[in-house]
């Protein structure tokens, strides 16, 4: 595949390895004054942005998610647009120092404000948003609370210009995506994370896009079905893939093994919940300490282990 | 009473109100030892619910119990113990608000003549920083109020349904659990029982716009349900939005030996839900 000889400009550490820290420098200083963001090419024409694990705030302007795009011989799809569309313009800027191609696809991996508040930085380039066929339903839900909640957290000033923008190509199922040549397959998942949880596979490369399907290091966060997701453990496993880009943490991760620490708080939060309901515990003392033994093994855990206790107790409180 | 709810939408507290109450309130300041600002929607909003009627400190009779931030700002627990005595008589009626909700009202409950209510627990939706309060009205006619205030959720949490297809396809069921209690040598016709009903049920808000028709998708709650005991009422709540998905009430109360505990509930599409569970001596 070709590619234009500036992509390898923005690749981090592989031009300036031999260049000395001070270049190094230099070169992070210009990266920001030129708005890209910084990308890896972890496969042939795969490209991926890691977020740093905090909650979206004005200071980081929401650069919290894993983000990519993949390079075909016509087109390009991008994977989710980002915390705000300031970071959105900044993903656009990286796209556009590797190469020309029209941006066709923006695919929303799932509703979270991190992983969409960038979708109307990609409006002037024409792209169709693609997103699981419950998309649509969740965002009119949560659209006009996201906006209001966040202006709290990030500024009114970075929220100025974040709309939700809903997905117009549906996938229910299974679908296919042509970049030229280059075949995305989009999965369409039960609720487990959401709703509304979407994945996508780069065949040529074999690099498997989790969203939020996959959390490493950063705690999982419980917003739609807890024994949905781990039903759905072992189909995610089989996705035949030499890495992933995880929705959050490392890039790129293993796969499937980035998906055992996942798995093991899981267990152990169901594990805890199934024994407070069966004790009788009430659900405000219950969430307490479910899971407690997990803490030192995630980030942001005391951020998001209780909520995730109180959805948990909720579902599993039916079985 | 009757309970009518009006959306304001445009980011305007809309207001139910409850046509039971009239008369004077005297602001409560108890309301600040919570622990959060000045409750100006409260003031605004108190007058619309009760009228002018004073609205005295809870002075033991109710207190509440709440978490301090809203983990999910969809299921926020919220723990209500009532004490009343001779001089009060008993509890007639609870009324329970989230300040900042599009629908301050979560609920107003009502409670049997002999029902003996000592404990209610219940989960709502907390949209934004907000007090929650509960305002109890005595026998003597008398109101008082506590309250709380709770942070909201941070992060991408919100007051939306979770899983709505499968919260269509398991509307209107219904569980009952009971507590084993731990009281033994209670007088077993007056001992409190602790009780769980839960109902699957969207409860949903309503207030979103349906991107085809440009319409606000109608509200879909559980408007009314009584819960009762043989021929006795345990207690009745007339609910809105601001009860969680899910609606689920544990409550003790004191129960009599091999009386069927009935539910009757009822939403606002006008679709009734019932069920009746055999309560045996044994099992309290
Ligand atoms: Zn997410």
């Amino acid at each position: 595949m070709s590619q234009p000889t500036r992509r390898s400009v923005l690749k981090t550490g592989a031009l300036f390895a031999c260049c000395g820290m001070a270049h190094m420098r230099l070169a992070r200083a210009q990266m920001v004054e030129g708005g890209a963001l910084s990308v890896t090419e972890i496969a042939d024409g795969v490209f991926a942005f890691a977020g740093i694990p905090a909650m979206m705030l004005a200071r980081n302007q929401g650069r919290i998610c894993n983000l990519g795009f993949i390079v075909g011989s016509d087109a390009v799809a991008v994977i989710d647009s980002g915390g705000s569309v300031a970071e959105g313009k900044e993903l656009i800027a990286a796209i556009r120092a590797m190469t020309d191609k029209p941006i066709r696809y923006l695919i929303n991996t799932h509703m979270h404000p991190d992983h969409i508040f960038g979708n109307a930085a990609f409006a002037a380039t024409g792209a169709t948003v693609v997103g699981h066929h419950n998309l649509p339903r969740a965002l009119e839900a949560r659209g006009e609370f996201y906006l209001k909640s966040y202006r709290d957290s990030m500024g009114s000033a970075l929220m100025a210009d974040v709309r939700i923008v809903p997905p117009t190509q549906l996938v229910t199922g299974e679908q296919e995506l042509d970049l030229g040549g280059r075949k995305l397959k989009l999965i369409a998942w039960k609720p487990a994370h959401t709703d509304n949880d979407l994945t996508v596979l780069d065949e040529q490369s074999e690099t498997f896009f989790t969203g939020d399907l996959c959390f490493l290091g950063h705690l999982p966060t419980m917003d739609g079905s807890l024994r949905g997701w781990i039903a759905q453990l072992d189909t995610l496993k089989a996705i035949k893939a030499k890495r992933a880009v995880p929705g959050h943490g490392p890039v790129p991760a293993q796969w499937p093994q980035g998906l055992e620490p996942e798995e093991r708080y899981f267990d152990v939060l169901a594990r805890d919940i199934r024994k407070a309901i069966a004790d009788g515990v009430p659900i405000a003392k219950a969430v307490k300490t479910a899971a407690q033994s997990e803490q030192g093994n995630w980030q942001l855990f005391t951020e998001y282990n209780e909520r995730n206790a109180t959805a948990a107790f909720a579902e599993l409180e039916w079985e | 009473m009757t309970l009518r709810s009006t959306f304001r939408r445009n980011g305007v507290a809309a207001v139910v109100l409850l046509t039971m109450l009239g008369a004077t309130v005297s602001l409560g300041a108890q309301a600040q030892s919570a622990g959060g600002p000045e409750p100006a929607t409260w003031n605004s909003l108190k007058s619309d619910v009760f009228g002018q009627k004073t609205i005295e400190p809870a002075d033991g009779i109710i207190s509440i119990e709440a978490p301090k931030r809203a983990e999910d700002a969809a299921i926020v627990p919220v723990d209500l113990h009532f004490k009343t005595d001779a001089a009060t008589g008993r509890l007639k009626a609870v009324t329970l608000i989230v300040d900042e909700n599009p629908s301050p009202v979560a609920a107003v409950f009502q409670f049997g003549k002999d029902a003996g209510v000592t404990h209610l627990a219940t989960r709502l939706r907390v949209n934004a920083y907000s007090y929650v309060r509960a305002i109890a009205e005595t026998e003597d006619g008398k109101l008082h109020m506590t309250a709380t205030y709770v942070k909201a959720s941070g992060g991408c949490s919100a007051p939306a349904v979770k899983n709505p297809d499968e919260a269509q396809a398991t509307l209107g069921q219904m569980k009952l659990r009971v507590f084993p209690s731990n009281a033994p040598g209670t007088e077993s016709m007056t001992r409190a029982t602790e009780m769980q009903l839960m109902i699957r049920h969207p409860n949903n808000s309503g207030l979103q716009m349906d991107q085809v028709t440009r319409y606000y998708i109608p509200p879909h709650f559980i408007q009314g349900l009584t819960i009762s005991q043989g021929n006795r009422l345990i207690m009745s709540m007339e609910g809105g939005i601001s009860i969680s998905e899910d609606p689920n009430f544990r409550f003790e109360f004191n129960a009599k030996p091999d009386e069927d505990v009935k539910v009757d509930a009822s939403d606002t599409k006008g679709k009734k839900f019932q069920d009746e569970w055999p309560i045996q001596s044994s099992t309290l």
